[in-house]
């Protein structure tokens, strides 16, 4: 009997878990498994490395994100989803030590040619952060910020129009149109982040970053915030990066599953929880590991 | 015995007591099991026995000091012979001094009367007794304290909270001293200050528009009724303070934002610290650079304009000041937008909006409290300042609003009225504490303002 096979017999322990992280190195590393590129695809990335310094944080990522559709990034912390979230609309650059190598495109433009404007690329990649962070404002001049540098409002009129727009498409008009004026700080952890998803859709971007946009909030607003996902998925294409597989099972179309800075596995996200193709993968939804 | 020697036997008392204390303690806990089995940890104890013996003697002691000289005085006084008894207040003191300085030898005795030799004698005596009733008194009391913690230490014992308790009460006395002390300061300013309203009605002193404090000391002398309008002088200082805060302003408030936003750690690690550099230059040598290079070339620089600025200028003045308040107001400002979190600049910038854009309407708004609140500090700073515009501002009180003109402030009034001779009690010295206190009054204002604006701002994200 070969060792492979002794192994494969037994109980998958942490101890083997750990071995099987561990032997993934750059030597032995094939390419990611699944279905990464797409056929109608808004964002396309080949070959991404991303180095803080001399540390390298993401390694050799390719994946495409089709249109419209809500891509799910999964995988155990410091496995560098959140700092490829970043890269996609260059908020990397405000780190002075993070350099991005290989090839990142938006509809065929690359993002990181010399004679991008970032100020429009992020105007059309928008982001909600992991904790809400309303500016200390009012809850309409929140939303109309965006309208406001990018002169998407010729008239007063208009600017409401938008703002009402976007706090509908967020789900948080009801609740707050009598108090347009008050502070959107005052608001409640879930309803701030809906305000947050409120001021990145006023500015009709194509693409909607999302880093972890739930984990700082209770059940009942994470629902909020997952159903108002599913409906912005319509107009919007969104890339999520979760802590929660299940919310990743719940709202998203394709999953990702990021390792010590590499994409192992991408498919349909009906498939990764239920027949991932790669062992670890597998390790991680069934919780041995992460 | 003396204070000093007292204090040293009583500290060392203590120490002693700290140690006897923490032995006992060691020795109980040895046969029952280790130090787990005390309630309170040996130093404790130790610290309890030194409490106990030295706390009351250090009081006892304090309120000895305060009282003793003033009881023999007023015993040695009342005994005297009543050839030499005094008949008011001032020969009371004379008398007084007279005896003192004969007990502690610095007046020779040859020549003097019988009946004051004898009352030096009365006082030393006295002295002597009081000195040495104050050692027993307090040998004894130390004692009987270090017995008293010493027998009460007992592995039950709690001595834990009592230390702790005695520290609070340490702790508080020292904030109360602070705080004592600054009431003090403000009566002592405030009584002198009523005596001077006394001769000057306060209404002439607060809406005066005249100020030449010149009185005369003899009824012949020219010039002696002197006038103090307090007006031109606040008009000078604030005329002083606007230049120093239009120089200042911009300039800090500007180079916050670039050290805070846009200057990479490299930079950031030399740059600051070079600017703090400027709040460390002495006042005088801005006061002298203020004098001596800066006023000169205004006034040159005026002349090829063909305009006419007086060598000692508001401008001159001011614009130093301003540069010795830079850093002031750069460091308080770069510390309150730092403070704004970097989520509120993610946001702002994966809006879309430029760094400019995300400074100004973001940030500033976000620390624009803050940033308030060190510029109401800067203000106090610059009203309160007084070696440059002693140097560089003139002594002239002019009411005027025109920065090349000379000016005086209330600081530089002050210290020439209290520089030199003085009668203690003409207006004119008095005329001092009122300026004190009127300066006082509005930087206090200034300060609760400025306080209640940065109290305000801790409130805003969060």
């Amino acid at each position: 009997m070969t060792q492979a096979a002794t192994a494969e017999k037994k109980k998958p322990t942490k101890k083997t878990v750990a071995k099987a992280v561990n032997s993934l190195d750059v030597s032995d590393h094939q390419a990611t498994v699944g279905k990464n590129f797409a056929d109608n695809a808004k964002m396309t990335m080949r070959n991404v490395n991303v180095f803080y310094d001399d540390k390298q944080a993401i390694h050799d990522v390719s994946v495409d994100i089709a249109k419209n559709e809500v891509i799910a990034m999964i995988g155990p912390s410091g496995c560098g989803k959140s700092t490829f979230l970043r890269s996609l609309n260059r908020m990397n650059d405000t780190v002075d030590i993070c350099r991005v190598e290989g090839q990142i495109c938006m509809d065929g433009e690359d993002l990181y040619s010399p004679k991008l404007d970032v100020v429009e690329l992020r105007a059309r990649v928008g982001m909600v952060f992991q904790k809400p962070n309303p500016f200390p404002k009012s809850i309409y001049e929140n939303v109309a910020y965006g309208p406001k540098i990018h002169g998407l409002a010729d008239t007063r009129v208009d600017l409401d129009e938008i703002v009402e727009n976007s706090l509908r498409k967020a789900g948080l008009w009801e609740e707050v149109k009598e108090r347009l004026h008050q502070a959107g700080t005052g608001l409640s952890g879930g309803q701030q982040q809906r305000l947050c998803i409120a001021r990145a859709i006023a500015v009709s971007p194509e693409v909607i970053l999302m880093d972890e946009p739930c984990s700082a909030l209770d059940p009942i607003a994470t629902a909020k915030i997952e159903e108002l996902i599913e409906e912005l998925s319509q107009n919007f294409t969104i890339a999520i990066v979760t802590h929660s597989m299940q919310q990743a099972a719940r709202v998203s179309h394709r999953t990702a599953y990021f390792h010590l800075g590499r994409l192992i596995e991408v498919n349909p996200t009906e498939q990764v929880f239920t027949m991932p193709e790669h062992q670890l993968t597998e390790a991680y939804i069934t919780g041995r590991f992460g | 015995m003396q204070a000093t020697n007292i204090l040293i036997l009583i500290l060392g008392l203590g120490a002693f007591a700290f140690f006897l204390g923490r032995g006992r303690s060691l020795a109980l806990a040895k046969p029952l099991g280790g130090i787990r089995k005390l309630h309170s940890l040996p130093s404790y104890y130790g610290l309890h026995a030194a409490l106990w013996c030295s706390l009351p003697s250090l009081l006892l002691l304090a309120m000895w000091v305060m009282f003793d000289d003033p009881l023999i005085n007023s015993i040695v006084v009342e005994s005297v012979a009543a050839e030499i008894a005094p008949t008011d207040a001032a020969s009371y003191n004379l008398l007084l001094n007279k005896i003192s300085n004969l007990a502690d030898g610095i007046l020779p005795r040859k020549g003097e009367s019988a009946a004051l030799i004898a009352a030096a004698d009365h006082m030393e005596a006295l002295r002597v007794i009081s000195r040495w009733s104050l050692t027993a008194l307090l040998l004894t009391l130390s004692g009987l304290g270090l017995l008293w913690g010493w027998s009460r230490i007992s592995a039950s014992f709690r001595a834990r909270p009592v230390v702790e308790k005695v520290m609070q009460n340490i702790l508080l006395a020292c904030a109360c001293l602070a705080i004592f002390t600054t009431v003090g300061i403000v009566f002592s300013v405030l009584f002198e200050s009523i005596q001077f309203f006394r001769s000057v009605p306060i209404f002439d002193f607060v809406f005066g528009l005249e100020w030449s404090p010149q009185t005369a000391i003899r009824e012949d002398q020219v010039g002696s009724s002197g006038s103090f309008g307090a007006v031109p002088l606040f008009v000078g200082t604030l005329l002083v303070s606007a230049v120093a805060m239009v120089v200042a302003v911009p300039i800090g408030l500007m180079s916050a934002i670039y050290l805070a936003e846009y200057a990479s750690k490299s930079v950031r690690t030399y740059a600051k610290p070079a600017l703090e550099i400027l709040a460390g230059i002495p006042t005088v040598v801005y006061g002298f650079f203020a004098a001596l290079t800066v006023a000169p070339f205004l006034r040159d620089l005026g002349a090829s304009f063909g305009l006419s600025v007086s060598s000692e200028s508001a401008l001159a003045a001011g614009g130093v000041m301003g540069v010795m308040i830079i850093p002031f107001i750069s460091s308080l400002a770069d510390d309150v937008i730092t403070a704004v979190p970097q989520s509120m600049r993610d946001g702002s910038l994966a809006m879309g909006a430029t760094q400019s854009e995300t400074v100004r309407r973001v940030i500033i708004p976000a620390a624009l409290p803050g940033i308030v609140g060190g510029i109401m500090l800067a203000i106090s700073r610059a009203i309160g300042e007084t070696m440059i515009v002693v140097m560089a501002a003139g002594m002239a009180a002019k009411l005027t609003a025109n920065p090349l003109e000379s000016v005086t402030t209330v600081t530089v009034q002050i210290v020439t009225l209290l520089t030199g001779d003085q009668e203690f009690d003409s207006p004119k010295t008095l005329a001092a504490f009122a300026l004190g206190l009127m300066l006082f009054t509005v930087t206090l204002l200034l300060n609760i303002f400025a306080l209640h604006i940065v109290k305000k701002y801790r409130e805003q994200y969060d």
